[in-house]
């Protein structure tokens, strides 16, 4: 049973095993964010950010490592074959850093690359400050902050560049009914960088994810989830940014898998001339659920903010996308956008998308839209005309429409690999691949 | 040869042929004209299978197939080929992509060998030149962003790739400047052959310039009110359509298609 003093339970249980238990402030902070679950339970369609994604069916819901897994050296020799074998790769499995699995050899200097259990004791400061508190996130993430075993800390020292991605790999094999981790990236001045988290596996686990960025004046980083997960996999996850400066802060999310990801994804342009890309793209099936639920916050001016995602619903599953920006009154010369597009693949499929503008401003640029459609039966005729099949015609079609999202990827290498991916997941793909 | 008899057809229950004759013998070129809502488009849609068109009544003989009874994927690969009015952006799907998939699907049901990268990009970049259009065309989505000219050419692109026994070309001089009309005119005349058939609609005596026609039809209220030679074109351009409605249609289906 997994009801609320279950989880209180946990942590007390765990509480002395979990990093930097010896830390006073952390262990306060893990306090003050179980006090903080424990008042508020799981999220229910009570709350409005929680409309379409109720949680409360996790008071009663059992949660079960996965009986068997693939190994996980098989599971990352699969990605690595798909994004290369360049680049530095963090590793954890079941929640825990797994240290033969990763290579983090030629990291430039100035940059820090570490699993979080040992940036606690060898950056305590900068962990401390980077970390973040329970008091303003949905409670999911306070219990993330209460149970967190581990994560990646990243830290670019002014100047820095990592010339190669970051993978951040994240397996769930058949150690755990839980994991919750935390990433933290702190990008200093001028840096730059290209972090990719990868989560896998699951079984019907429930994980927590909260990836918080750190973003000082002019630094620019790129942040790309491919959330694969088993299909029985409950996956809630956060993404926030914090945007100096100057600063731009690109997400990318794309949720392929698991019944139920939901993605909270919040930047927030503290100095002038700040600018954020939030793409995303999902492909649910089966009954399964995915909810993006985005905030942009142009508190300064001169921001610029584009927000484009896409949603393949098929079967009996459900895609919702919110998209928050709230524009200051002295976000002057702010330039928004806003799209949600998304194609319905089955006469069962459900797709919400809500813009939600809040506009305090007078001298701004905002424009949103949103979609829910069926396939442009004009193309597919115009396909068929030319001899190409119905079936391929429309598999053509489906992929098109979610590439379209994957040409945002800048780095080339990584929009390959993301496209490769795409395809391996969609009916007909192997038949597509000269697309690449 | 393409045999057209009796052929009803309607849409949302609007009835847009009702009785429509036409033989096309194999090398020939027939044009269709007629005013607007007279069934033009939709005989062109028809023939390429279009489903929201429901045929009601009357067949459609291909070279002894019936070409009614075939998905619109099949009458492609057995050589008709239909030029849009309003040829189809594609988002996300480049136009080399695109004409290979088509061109390679063709080849494989004329049991020919498909194409590889190579050899498909010399044989389509040729017959790019042939059409003047730039090879950055290749590379961009299929019809996105073209200018009405270019989508034109790139429908006569496929035409040229895909080698098609019956061409139907739909209002292709629709917004054309001379040039392009002129351009697309040359990439008709240069497909002409005794294996190929073709049906040009338009609704000006214009393109008829260029590509001059074995027989010309004159269609109104979903039938053939009129066939005769090239010299029809000429008395509608200077007549107009609307002697055509004030003349009872013939009563007898053997009147029409008939030879001048």
């Amino acid at each position: 049973m997994s009801t609320i003093d279950t989880w209180v339970g946990r942590h007390h249980e765990r509480a002395a095993s979990l990093p930097g238990a010896a830390l006073p402030w952390l262990l306060r902070r893990r306090a003050d964010a179980i006090a903080r679950f424990a008042e508020l339970g799981w999220p229910t369609t009570r709350l409005e950010p929680w409309r379409h994604t109720s949680l409360s069916f996790l008071e009663q819901h059992e949660l079960q490592a996965p009986e068997s897994a693939p190994h996980p050296a098989a599971t990352l020799a699969a990605v690595r074959s798909e994004f290369g074998d360049g680049g530095h790769w963090l590793v954890f499995v079941d929640g825990r850093f797994e240290r033969t699995l990763s290579v983090l050899g030629g990291l430039p200097a100035g940059v820090v690359c570490t699993p979080l259990s040992e940036a606690l004791s060898k950056h305590a400061e900068a962990v401390e400050a980077a970390f973040g508190t329970a008091d303003e996130a949905a409670s999911p993430y306070a219990l993330n902050l209460a149970l967190c075993t581990d994560g990646a800390f990243v830290r670019l020292a002014r100047g820095t560049a990592l010339g190669a991605p970051l993978h951040l790999v994240f397996i769930g094999a058949t150690g755990a009914a839980d994991t919750h981790l935390r990433n933290l990236i702190v990008a200093e001045a001028n840096t730059e960088a290209s972090i990719i988290e990868h989560h896998l596996g699951g079984g019907s686990t429930l994980g927590t994810t909260v990836t918080l960025v750190h973003t000082a004046q002019d630094a620019r980083i790129t942040h790309l989830k491919l959330q694969q997960q088993d299909a029985t996999a409950i996956h809630l996850a956060q993404i926030k940014a914090e945007q100096a400066r100057g600063s731009y802060f690109a997400s990318h999310s794309l949720s392929f898998g698991a019944r139920l990801a939901r993605n909270d994804i919040h930047t927030r342009f503290d100095g002038e001339g700040c600018e954020t890309l939030l793409n995303g793209l999902y492909h649910v099936d089966g009954r399964r659920h995915v909810d993006h639920h985005t905030l942009i916050e142009h508190a300064s001016p001169l921001g610029i903010s584009r927000e484009y995602y896409r949603g393949l619903v098929d079967d009996n599953a459900r895609g919702v996308f919110s998209g928050r920006i709230i524009v200051a009154q002295d976000a002057q010369r702010t330039d928004a956008v806003q799209r949600c597009d998304n194609l319905l693949l089955s006469r069962m499929a459900e797709a919400d998308a809500r813009p939600e503008l809040e506009i305090y401003a007078d001298d701004v640029k905002c424009a949103h839209g949103a979609t829910v459609g069926q396939m442009d039966e004009d193309a597919l005729f115009y396909l068929r005309t030319r001899g190409i099949d119905e079936i391929r015609a429309r598999q053509l079609l489906t992929y098109a429409f979610a590439a379209e999202v994957l040409d945002r990827i800048a780095l080339a290498s990584l929009r390959s690999s993301a496209r490769a991916t795409l395809l391996a997941r969609l009916p007909g793909g192997a038949l597509l691949e000269e697309l690449l | 040869m393409l045999n057209i008899r009796n052929l009803h057809a309607s849409v949302e229950g609007k009835r847009i042929l009702n009785g429509l004759n036409l033989e096309v013998k194999s090398g020939e070129v027939h044009a269709i004209m007629g005013p607007n809502g007279s069934g033009k488009s939709t005989l062109a849609q028809v023939l390429a299978g279009r489903e929201a068109f429901e045929v009601t009544e009357g067949s459609v003989d291909w070279d002894g197939v019936d070409l009614l009874a075939m998905p619109t994927e099949e009458r492609a690969r057995a050589g008709l080929f239909l030029a849009f009015q309003y040829p189809v952006e594609i988002p996300g799907v480049s136009n080399a992509y695109f004409l290979k998939a088509a061109v390679n699907a063709i080849r494989r049901q004329r049991g020919l060998d498909e194409y590889d990268a190579m050899d498909f990009l010399a044989r389509v970049k040729a017959e790019m030149k042939a059409v003047g259009m730039k090879e950055e065309f290749l590379y961009r989505s299929v019809n996105e962003g073209f200018s009405g000219g270019e989508k034109k050419r790139n429908e006569i692109l496929q035409m040229a790739l895909l080698e098609p026994r019956l061409a139907v070309l739909d209002e292709t001089d629709s917004g054309l400047d001379i040039d392009a009309l002129k351009i697309v005119a040359e990439g008709v005349n240069r497909l002409r052959s005794p294996e190929r058939s073709m049906i040009v609609i338009t609704h000006y005596q214009r393109l008829l310039d260029y590509i001059v026609p074995d027989q010309v039809h004159v269609l109104s209220e979903g039938r053939v009110v009129r066939s005769g030679g090239r010299e029809l074109a000429l008395e509608l351009e200077e007549h107009g359509y609307g002697w055509i409605k004030t003349e009872p249609a013939p009563a007898a289906a053997g009147a029409q298609g008939a030879r001048p």
